[in-house]
């Protein structure tokens, strides 16, 4: 297979089940290098399997990863796995120092003390830890073991990064930190990608791409702006608007003003609010004035 | 007795030590495999095992009394009345014991950690020797449980071994035989020595067991 020109990982015809029920079916999704590609879904929507199965740590029914154009061997690649950083929910730290545990992926792969020891102290400084590097990963907060984890993938220089909903057990405030440093990474550190979560709000602050996953299912792959203005179909239009939907008619839609009838009366929406609105419409195929069957958003 | 007493105790510590390594060395690989290994018939495995962890040392001596045998399957080799034969019964009964503790001591573990290790490289022997580290407590009470329970059995010591003097005369075997003599200081004596061993050993293993960071 010939893969698209800037693409990196290329799934195709991807099929997953468990105890006879299809999990996951992705027909197709490309990844670009250097991008970060957001996955969100709800729970159980399929969005770690797929991370699972782009780790080359899953084995598919069907289908094919193939990254650089060489289909990956799952869950025997070791090759590929080492090319990839992976970031758990949990922390998942060894029982050794904060040190130890960011240097593990490198001994792992066999690098001498002296790289090893230059690449970890560089990384703990990048994510503020350094105070900590010989503390137990027992005694360390939530926060300080969730970046000691990403320390542990982005040491290893990884030409993929996968990120399963990696600030999800943190506390408000050291998400927002965390989420302000892996903005400030993802500018400084090109690497490509793919974060799963089911916060819309951190897919569309961190992704170059938006990718929406329902019942394993990817409905729609695009930009997050694009996804967020036209969603492809109801279901992705109800997962990244925050309205209730009202089946209305839409009587005039000038100069970013709209009205619609919903048949309890007309709703008038002016400027931001109507772009949004017309995003909905859109969705469903509804964006012409005087269309009777039309949805409208927007309580 | 005090020459005796020392030869009595070596041999203790010989028999049961080299029933422990072995047990562990085919114990702990088939524990780790039952562990990490999703199959169809798991259960039915780990009901076997489990099974066999309170397998009484008489039937596990029998057992191996009938194949050492003259007339038994492994009769040829000559190992009846010998330490050999005395390992061999006490691996069997150790055995179930670490694998039944292994698969309980790594199915502990977070089930994710195995993918975390290999989504950081590792590669397969990696993965298990840190799953092995990260479960090193309940891995090393596997190691003090499968000691005590031969260094402790007097069944099949005595069925395989049969208490030769300065032969197959253990700890155990010789505190029933003073027991039956009725020399009760013997074998009051024995059984101290008996204790101690076990204490030391198993102080060895805690010690290991308890000291580095904690999670």
């Amino acid at each position: 297979m010939t893969p698209k020109p800037g693409t990196l990982i290329e799934v195709r015809d991807l099929v997953v089940t468990r105890a006879g029920r299809r999990i996951l079916e992705v027909d197709e999704l490309s990844i670009r290098r250097g991008e970060t590609l957001a996955i969100v879904g709800p729970n159980g929507a399929g969005k770690s399997t797929l991370l699972l199965a782009l780790a080359g740590l899953l084995r598919p029914d069907r289908g094919s990863i193939v990254v650089e154009g060489v289909a990956v061997v799952p869950a025997r690649d070791l090759a590929y796995r080492r090319r990839i950083g992976l970031v758990f929910p949990a922390p998942l730290l060894l029982s050794t120092s904060v040190f130890g545990n960011v240097a593990a992926g490198l001994r792992f792969r066999g690098v001498g003390s002296a790289e090893t020891r230059e690449r970890v102290e560089h990384w703990l400084e990048r994510l503020a830890i350094v105070h900590l590097r010989d503390r137990p990963a027992s005694q360390l907060s939530s926060g300080e073991a969730q970046r000691t984890s990403l320390a542990r993938a982005l040491v290893l220089d990884p030409q993929v990064l996968l990120l399963d909903e990696p600030f999800v057990a943190l506390d408000s405030a050291t998400r927002a930190q965390l989420l302000d440093d892996f903005e400030r990474l993802r500018i400084e550190v090109p690497t490509t990608r793919v974060l799963v979560t089911h916060h819309l709000h951190e897919a569309v602050r961190l992704g170059d791409g938006l990718a929406i996953l329902l019942d394993g299912r990817i409905r729609q792959c695009d930009t997050p702006e694009r996804v967020m203005a036209s969603p492809i179909d109801a279901d992705v239009a109800t997962l990244v608007k925050t309205e209730a939907r009202v089946r209305g008619h839409v009587v005039a839609s000038e100069d970013g003003l709209v009205v619609v009838d919903t048949g309890a009366g007309s709703r008038r929406d002016v400027e931001g609010r109507a772009r949004r609105l017309l995003g909905t419409m859109r969705a469903t195929g509804r964006a012409a004035p005087d269309d009777d069957t039309g949805v409208a958003g927007g309580p | 007795m005090s020459s005796d007493l020392v030869e009595i105790t070596l041999l203790s510590l010989a028999v049961s030590g080299a029933a422990t390594l072995v047990s562990l060395l085919i114990g702990l690989p088939i524990g780790t495999w039952l562990a990490l290994k999703r199959f169809r018939s798991r259960h039915l495995v780990l009901s076997v095992v489990n099974t066999g962890m309170a397998l009484p040392p008489v039937v596990a001596g029998l057992f191996i009394a009938v194949l050492l045998w003259r007339s038994g399957i492994l009769g040829g080799l000559g190992l009846m009345y010998t330490p050999g034969a005395m390992v061999i019964a006490e691996v069997v009964i150790a055995t179930p014991i670490v694998i039944g503790l292994t698969v309980a001591g790594l199915g502990q573990l977070d089930p994710r950690l195995e993918l975390q290790l290999q989504g950081l490289g590792a590669s397969r022997r990696q993965t298990v020797w840190w799953l092995w580290r990260e479960a090193r407590l309940p891995l090393l009470a596997a190691v003090m449980a499968a000691f005590g329970s031969v260094i402790s059995e007097v069944g099949a010591a005595m069925m395989v071994g049969g208490n030769i003097a300065h032969e197959t005369r253990v700890l155990t075997t010789a505190i029933v035989l003073e027991t039956g003599r009725g020399e009760f200081g013997n074998a009051i004596v024995l059984g101290f020595v008996l204790m101690a061993l076990a204490f030391i050993i198993n102080g060895v293993l805690t010690w290991a067991q308890q000291r580095g960071p904690r999670r």
